[in-house]
């Protein structure tokens, strides 16, 4: 077949017809994925954080994006942690403690509503509290509703709580994620429509950018600062500050590259908050497996690893130094930095004693910025008292939490744990990868849960003593909560004591 | 011309069946489980069961490729059991931001690669000539996220010109719009321009040797003359070839500029999806991403008998 001239042409042009018709879909295209916008407008704060939740139903799902975001924005309990770690009043504007200490009468406040419009009464505290316990939860961290025997509506402006056995760490607890209160109309679509009490309401989420809170309107308390908030999702640290820097976010909270700070500190346009937060960097040991089940072995760790050192050189120095798996804000933290100083000696002279001489191990490292930072001096610090740690990498958190988690596969690994007043799920649990034998801490641990809150910090104390004693993790800081932001903000929290990122006191002076 | 059509689409259609089966067994194979990311550190191995039976991750694999790949024929991704969405939606989204980024990148590095290579191969013998060649080899060596990262320092953080990350698509406002591709489009296409420049450099030397060109001389045409008429359309073959290449490649290349400029685009979804192990929505991107590639192969394949009436002619034989 030979073709005119004019039909050669016109075939190109349908052929570039198809490519500009592409073009032009492409132009409305995305349309549900826009962001950034100038963040210049003092009625929204554009807030960077690292990693997006993969939906917003920590009812279902773990990991510690969704609640930062939810809590205390989109949720609230019945009762709240302030800054220094106590426990107030939030929806119950008050609680009696029966004498046997097993059952809590709360008042409610009244004239609360949820952002669909229904009341928040009694009913929904019932309703709450015993869906936890049923099997529409599937976060693992409803077992801290376990205790809970059952739930009774008195009025509908108050409930009591009956405890199987008295508990120190439930109110806690209800001050965390299982004890945010949801309306039964409301749970349909938790993953995509969270129905809340709180100050904020979902807006809009686009995936791969951004969340946007909007402030309610009918919220019983006081209004938040700002009326829209957008929290911003970045891959990486460097993007985070570079927004900053060119005004695309206002705030960066909990950064993860602090090397990167000292492009802000002494710069009068923005402020450095370097609070604390109750995430520790726990350098885990298999205790159940050799050479880590010799409790001498993991001494010895203890005193090669340099923690100051380690803090120093992988995290900029930021952090606290605490030597034992409790943070600062916690009720039953004590300094326990003086029970492992830096002693080279003392730890080759352990392992000449447990017959451990030229160890070598694997040391399961997470793909996460604190982790990798950390791993290498650890790895050089154990080098110098002949062990010889080869790091393999573990994608997080897939394969670490299947390998190192679930199947125990591992020697050494290091972690940041960010749950709130975990070290029980840690240590009083045989079966925890950790593997550590609780035997000696069991029954000390059940006795402080059930005394009063005076022999709750002491018996916790001695609880902690015991398990830094047998070495059976090495706790190497306590992970800072860096912010960094505008100098124009003001009420920006500074230290990170509970898992949600609290947005309503945040204000433009 | 009906015959090539029609191995063309077998081919089309064997490639994607394989490839549905070779991705839903990878996914398969790397280890870490869904269910277990969702239920978190503190899950009982009953709860994790649970949440296995709710996946139904725990069903026999045959009944699990099925019940995907029977809604992927009929257009439908289902639902990501890790995010609760549908995935069509979020998918075609993604898709769009992907391909205006990467058509743009390819457009700009074709309006720099060919003037420059056909420049080069021109003046191959001359100084000039060489100084483009050695600028498309640097070109070649900097890693797209490297230039990413300089852009953003330079126009960004310096000079204020341009936003440092973030998506506006093109409806919400042109201008917008622009501010924000402009960055990513040049880190992408920088390479792009200096990998084609060599290609087209290549084409253009290599159809300079042949006997037409000279008889074309011959007559009378000058050089860039005789190159215009006679030598564009055969060294366009191998040139489209390899932008072909490039263009599908890019699609899910672009992964490493859309981190770093925060654009929501197809390659961060599939990282952020393999990182939670959701396997719908990874082998769902997969097979788009498949379809996308097979579908610029049957694009470019007409190209080929618009361009070269040669191949037109063999194939209507």
């Amino acid at each position: 077949m030979r073709r005119s001239i004019p039909a050669l042409f016109a075939s190109r042009l349908a052929a570039l017809g198809l490519v500009s018709a592409l073009a032009l879909t492409a132009c409305s295209a995305g349309s549900s994925n826009s962001s950034g916008g100038d963040a210049a407008a003092k009625d929204t704060l554009n807030v960077a954080l690292t990693g997006e939740p993969v939906n917003l139903d920590f009812t279902t799902t773990a990991g510690a994006a969704i609640p930062q975001a939810m809590m205390s924005n989109v949720y609230e309990g019945l009762v709240q942690v302030d800054q220094e770690g106590k426990i107030q009043p939030l929806l119950a504007t008050e609680w009696k403690v029966s004498e046997d200490r097993e059952s809590y009468t709360f008042t409610l406040k009244e004239g609360v509503k949820f952002s669909n419009g229904a009341d928040f009464t009694a009913d929904d505290v019932k309703f709450s509290l015993d869906r936890v316990k049923s099997d529409a939860w599937k976060n693992g961290l409803k077992s801290k509703m376990d205790v809970v025997s059952s739930v009774k509506v008195d009025s509908p402006t108050q409930v009591t709580v009956t405890l199987s056995q008295p508990s120190q760490a439930w109110l806690y607890s209800m001050t965390t994620l299982v004890g945010a209160m949801f309306d039964e109309s409301g749970v349909s679509d938790l993953a995509n429509q969270p129905v809340g009490t709180g100050p904020y309401a979902l807006g809009e989420w686009k995936r791969g950018e951004a969340i946007t809170l909007k402030a309610r309107e009918d919220y019983w308390g006081t209004k938040p600062g700002i009326p829209t908030v957008n929290l911003r999702y970045f891959a990486d640290a460097v993007a985070t500050t570079n927004a900053l820097k060119s005004g695309d976010v206002d705030l960066v909270y909990n950064m993860q590259a602090p090397e990167l700070l000292s492009g802000f500190e002494g710069d009068s346009k923005y402020q450095v908050l370097k609070g604390t937060s109750n995430g520790e960097i726990i350098l885990s040991m298999n205790n159940k497996k050799a050479p880590f089940n010799d409790v001498r072995v993991r001494q010895a760790v203890m005193y090669a690893v340099d923690r100051q050192a380690v803090m120093d050189t992988a995290w900029a120095g930021l952090g606290t130094q605490v030597g034992g798996p409790v943070p600062t804000t916690d009720p039953y933290y004590e300094d326990l930095n003086s029970v492992y100083p830096h002693d080279v000696d003392k730890a080759k002279s352990l392992l000449k004693e447990a017959g451990a001489e030229n160890l070598s191990i694997t040391f399961s490292v997470p793909t996460r910025p604190y982790a990798q930072a950390v791993s290498e001096i650890v790895v050089s610090q154990l080098k110098e008292v002949g062990i010889n740690a080869k790091i393999e990498s573990a994608e997080f958190p897939a394969v670490w939490l299947d390998k190192v988690f679930t199947k125990h596969e591992y020697q050494m690994s290091v972690v940041l744990a960010v749950e709130s007043r975990d070290v029980l799920t840690m240590f009083n649990n045989p079966d925890y990868y950790i593997g550590y034998d609780n035997s000696k801490i069991k029954a000390d641990a059940a006795a402080a849960d059930q005394a009063d809150e005076a022999g709750y910090v002491q018996g916790m104390k001695k609880v902690v003593r015991q398990i830094v004693d047998d070495a059976a993790a090495d706790t190497l800081f306590i992970f800072p909560n860096v912010v960094v932001g505008k100098a124009g903000l003001a009420g920006v929290p500074a230290n990170s004591v509970t898992e949600a990122l609290s947005l309503s006191g945040i204000a433009w002076k | 011309m009906l015959i090539r059509t029609f191995v063309n689409l077998a081919r089309f259609v064997v490639s994607f069946v394989v490839a549905s089966v070779l991705v839903f067994i990878v996914m398969r194979a790397v280890p870490g489980d869904p269910a277990q990311i969702a239920a978190g550190e503190n899950a009982t191995p009953e709860l994790v069961e649970q949440m296995r039976r709710e996946f139904g991750t725990d069903r026999p694999l045959i009944v699990q490729y099925w019940d995907w790949f029977s809604g992927l024929v009929t257009g439908n991704f289902g639902t990501s059991y890790v995010t609760r969405t549908e995935l069509t939606g979020q998918i075609v989204d993604r898709v769009q931001v992907s391909l205006i980024l990467v058509a743009l990148a390819i457009i700009v590095a074709l309006i720099v690669a060919i003037p420059a290579g056909t420049f080069a191969a021109v003046r191959h013998r001359d100084a000039s000539g060489a100084v483009v060649s050695a600028l498309s080899q640097l070109g070649i060596a900097i890693p797209g996220f490297l230039l990413g990262v300089l852009l953003v320092a330079v126009f960004s953080l310096r000079l204020g010109w341009f936003p440092s990350n973030g998506w506006v698509p093109p409806a919400e406002g042109v201008g917008a719009f622009l501010s924000r591709v402009t960055l990513p489009v040049m880190a992408l296409a920088g390479v792009q321009a200096a990998i084609l420049t060599r290609y087209v450099r290549s084409a253009v030397l290599e159809v300079m040797g042949e006997d037409y060109l000279r008889t074309a001389r011959a007559k009378g045409l000058s050089p860039l003359q005789a190159l215009l008429k006679h030598g564009l359309r055969n060294a366009a073959i191998p040139v489209i070839t390899v932008t072909s290449v490039q263009l599908a490649a890019l699609i899910i290349g672009a992964v490493v500029i859309e981190r770093v400029f925060v654009i929501p685009g197809l390659g961060s979804f599939l990282l952020d999806s393999v990182g939670n192990r959701d396997m719908i929505a990874v082998q769902s991107v997969v097979m788009v991403l498949v379809g996308i590639t097979l579908l610029i192969n049957l694009l470019v394949d007409v190209l080929y008998t618009v361009l070269d009436p040669r191949i037109r002619q063999r194939t209507n034989a």
